[in-house]
């Protein structure tokens, strides 16, 4: 991992702030004040740096993994070579950028903050949560240096536990093992942060959705992560001692094991997913200037999302020979979970219906999202269906899904929000011509990449293969050049992005018009957050926000027609 | 190694061929979420670009103040989505329940899995490397595999299922297109996987007894170091090569009647009674630099084949 004070030097970090010149980036400087902060702020931004080195390796190992299929037999590498391509690729891209990705780096940085309150409930372990990333992630990668990995990142038994394998399995596992920790952590640290730190004034349904989604992942992760430690721990136990769990050579269940690891890993997508949506309940009422439409049912549908979401791992077992009376119940509660999703879309659009919508790159993100995360969702009812399943189970079918709403989801809002909190973060305005074109280019790119996969899957072609038929070349063939594309498009965002750091325009408090307490504090924000006690504000209320074009970002007016004494304190 | 899909039947733009009782079946519940989907799909990314076109921010023109909840609305389309999602469901589990439960009539074939091919084994006995089956016959399988978790999927059949070691699962198929087809490992199974593909041919009406009579009977058209050939192709070729190329065990190349050197340092020469051993117990005397990952081939072959692939190891040894 890159050490955090190497990413943002300390004679290079913005100028101060428009509040009184002291800032979080600029109130201490030199190594010891970041690597060992409590400063959530700080701490959100080293876990930022941290997840985008390991997405930049995870992508590194995508194009390898594309540019071998370029044609139907060797290109650049063999079969061995590839196949830990794609596990590197899935383990680094799942357990070192999504899940950790909008949580634990914008979570860190916005969550007190929009809560109004200075930290969250025990800094300290939040820096302990940091570490034990970094541990876990340098206990993952040193399995490449130990010979690579080649079970997939599901790491399904006995493959992964058999003599043929390399030892590095157990370095990697052990990796995934310390970064649950990590996880859990971060979780219960932001669930008893919301329940004990909100500002007076800011009842359950007066936090912003994002909170309401962060809380619903936070469940998930105490709950669920130490399931997999447990699998994962057992997995160590049969591979090094020789106790049979999984093998049936020594008496084991295969089967067992992805039991419990869709326990764990079929929660886990929905703790990627559940703080994208929070995200699009923040970006699309803001750039639509109009407030959310039916927040309770955007909020209890979170939690229902959270709930349902542990009732359908064996949607992942339908081919596995488990009994057709447990597939026809999963394959049932599988399908409920389309609900609470459905709702959400229904209501961000409900909520652009007759907005003042500005398509600025995070709302470019969020539509993006729509598009993507739209055919990620109706494609899941074919994988839902029993009868399709059995057809397009194990085939590219499935891995253009999960890449539709984890890619065309999941990153899309993570991208959305880097843009959106860019300016709260780093006090500095990036590019936006440049922020448009690299949408339009992740946009199309990702669809050139992952749509073949979806005729390729449905006519037939199973994933992790090395070899294909020759009849699939031209979909693998714009499947990636769609990749190249993808990779150009994150290498302008990454341009301008740093760019921005050095050159960029002076961020106001407001840029957006975003009614969320994390706007009434300057940009970047002090160390202690505020520096007066913020008042709670309706977080979906634009009314009194304007425009001023003299400092290039919104500012509270004085409302004539409410009643609180307190709206009449502005802040920026 | 190149596989081709041989279609008997045209597919479409997203389904392969039918060959099937099955696909029809499959093939009609596809389309049907298909067309809910697109007409979902164009629903919400219309309205989306519809409110972008129609609400896009103009300057100085303020928002009206449009409603923020409804509860009608709200439950309008959470029920609509829940009438589908059900009628998705349970179209897919009739057509599963249809393609998991084999009829009585059905013809048993054992399929055993192992790194990295199939081996089919015939009512009668036979044992071969291709899936043949008759046209209009249901076919029961029951699978089991040797070593890891694989997946047997025909794609043109619309059949799929895990092949798990240490149990036996079971699933079935009724071919109606004569014709060849590919089999594929769905479940990544090592360096092998993309290559872990078997040829399905599906024979006309009468032609599978001839097929059958013919293969099962070995010894009946072939000398015995023919016999040992067609076995090891079968049976050994996935890990060792008969040209000296290095797999995942030993070359058969020049094997019989030279010394080995074990993993324990000891040696032994490769003749009839270590073969022998090799083939029904192959941890006992494992080959240097080789890892002890041999199944036991005790119970497969007989006496007379183990006899026939000695005799085709010394014709390698020559």
């Amino acid at each position: 991992m890159a050490s955090p004070e190497t990413t943002i030097p300390a004679d290079l970090l913005p100028a101060p702030s428009a509040e009184g010149g002291r800032n979080y980036l600029n109130a201490r400087t030199g190594i010891r004040s970041w690597i060992i902060t409590f400063d959530h702020k700080r701490i959100g931004v080293m876990y930022l740096v941290s997840i985008l080195v390991s997405f930049l390796l995870g992508g590194i190992f995508a194009m390898l993994v594309r540019t071998e299929l370029l044609t139907p037999q060797r290109t650049i590498m063999d079969a061995d070579a590839y196949n830990r391509m794609f596990t590197l690729h899935g383990a680094v891209m799942i357990f070192l950028f999504i899940i950790p990705g909008v949580p634990a780096a914008l979570g860190n940085f916005v969550l007190p903050i929009m809560l109004g309150a200075r930290d969250v409930a025990f800094p300290r372990l939040n820096l302990f949560s940091y570490y034990l990333y970094v541990i876990g992630a340098v206990f993952a990668l040193f399995s490449i240096a130990a010979g690579g990995v080649d079970t997939g990142w599901t790491f399904y038994t006995p493959y992964s536990t058999s003599a043929g394998t390399h030892k590095a399995v157990v370095s990697i596992i052990f990796g995934v093992f310390i970064l649950g920790f990590s996880s859990i952590f971060t979780g219960l640290n932001f669930i008893v942060t919301i329940h004990k730190l909100r500002r007076p004034g800011m009842t359950w349904f007066k936090m912003p959705l994002f909170l309401w989604g962060l809380y619903a992942t936070g469940i998930m992760q105490v709950l669920a992560t130490p399931v997999l430690g447990i699998t994962l721990l057992l997995l160590i136990i049969e591979r090094v001692f020789g106790v049979g769990i999984f093998d049936p050579a020594l008496g084991g269940d295969p089967v067992l094991f992805q039991h419990f690891f869709w326990f764990y890993s079929h929660p886990a997508v929905y703790i990627m997913i559940l703080p994208a949506m929070g995200i699009m309940s923040e970006l699309i009422p803001v750039f639509s200037h109009n407030r959310i439409f039916g927040y309770r049912f955007i909020a209890y549908s979170s939690v229902a999302i959270a709930i349902l979401s542990f009732l359908v791992w064996g949607h992942h077992m339908f081919v596995a020979g488990q009994s057709p009376l447990a597939s026809m119940i999963f394959s049932f509660l599988t399908f409920s979970v389309a609900i609470p999703s459905a709702i959400k879309v229904f209501n961000w659009l409900a909520t652009m219906y007759r907005g003042s919508i500005d398509l600025k790159t995070p709302m470019l993100y969020a539509l993006s999202f729509f598009f993507l995360f739209g055919i990620g969702g109706l494609t899941g009812l074919f994988l839902g269906a029993l009868a399709v399943n059995v057809h397009v189970h194990a085939t590219y079918f499935v891995v253009a899904h999960f890449h539709y709403t984890m890619f065309g989801g999941v990153l899309m809002a993570f991208l959305g929000a880097l843009h959106y909190w860019w300016p709260k973060m780093t006090g500095r305005m990036y590019s936006e011509r440049w922020g448009r074109i690299a949408v339009g280019l992740i946009f199309v790119g990702f669809n050139l990449t992952f749509f073949p996969q979806f005729i390729m899957g449905a006519q037939g072609m199973p994933r992790r293969y090395y070899n294909y038929a020759p009849e699939f070349t031209r979909f693998h063939r714009e499947s990636s050049v769609g990749a190249y594309l993808t990779a150009v498009g994150f290498v302008i965002v990454a341009t301008y992005l740093l760019y921005s750091l050095f050159r960029g325009r002076r961020a106001p408090a407001n840029p957006w018009g975003g009614a969320t307490l994390e706007w009434e504090t300057g940009s970047p924000p002090p160390v202690e957050n505020f520096t007066t006690p913020p008042e709670v504000h309706d977080p979906y209320d634009y009314t009194d926000l304007e425009y001023d074009p003299a400092i290039g970002g919104y500012v509270r007016k004085r409302s004539m027609d409410r009643s609180s004494p307190h709206d009449a304190a502005t802040t920026a | 190694m190149t596989p081709t899909i041989l279609a008997q039947t045209t597919g479409s733009f997203w389904l392969p061929p039918r060959a099937s009782t099955a696909s029809s079946n499959v093939d009609w519940v596809f389309y049907f979420i298909y067309y809910i989907s697109v007409f979902f799909f164009l629903l919400i990314v219309g309205l989306a670009l519809l409110f972008v076109l129609r609400y896009r921010r103009r300057p100085g023109a303020r928002p009206s103040e449009a409603p923020h909840g409804n509860l009608a609305l709200e439950l309008t389309w959470s029920g609509i989505p829940i009438i589908i999602v059900v009628a998705i469901f349970v179209l897919g589990f009739r057509g599963f329940m249809d393609m998991t439960i084999a009829p009585a009539n059905a013809m048993e074939i054992k399929v055993i899995a192992q790194k990295w091919k199939w081996v089919f084994e015939y009512p009668n006995g036979h044992v071969d490397e291709e899936l043949h089956v008759p046209v209009d016959q249901s076919v029961l399988l029951v699978m089991t595999s040797l070593d890891v978790i694989h997946g047997f999927y025909i794609p043109a059949f619309r059949v799929q299922l895990d092949v798990v070691p240490g149990r036996y699962n079971k699933t079935w198929f009724q071919a109606t297109q004569p014709g060849e087809y590919v089999l594929y490992c769905a479940q990544y199974c090592g360096k092998e996987h993309s290559n872990m593909l078997a040829r399905v041919i599906v024979h006309k009406p009468g032609e599978y007894e001839t097929w059958l009579r013919d293969a099962s009977d070995l010894f009946k058209t072939r000398s015995p170091v023919e016999v040992g050939q067609w076995l090891v192709k079968v049976r050994c070729s996935s890990c060792h090569s008969i040209d000296g190329s290095a797999g995942t065990g030993p070359t058969f190349k020049g094997l019989f009647g030279h010394e080995q050197k074990l993993r324990d340092g000891s040696k032994v020469v490769a003749d009839e009674n270590y073969i022998r051993e090799s083939i029904l117990e192959p941890q006992a005397k494992v080959v240097a630099g080789y890892d002890p990952v041999m199944p036991t081939f005790k119970g497969q072959l007989d006496d007379r084949e183990i006899m026939a692939v000695i005799d085709y190891l010394k014709s390698l040894a020559k």
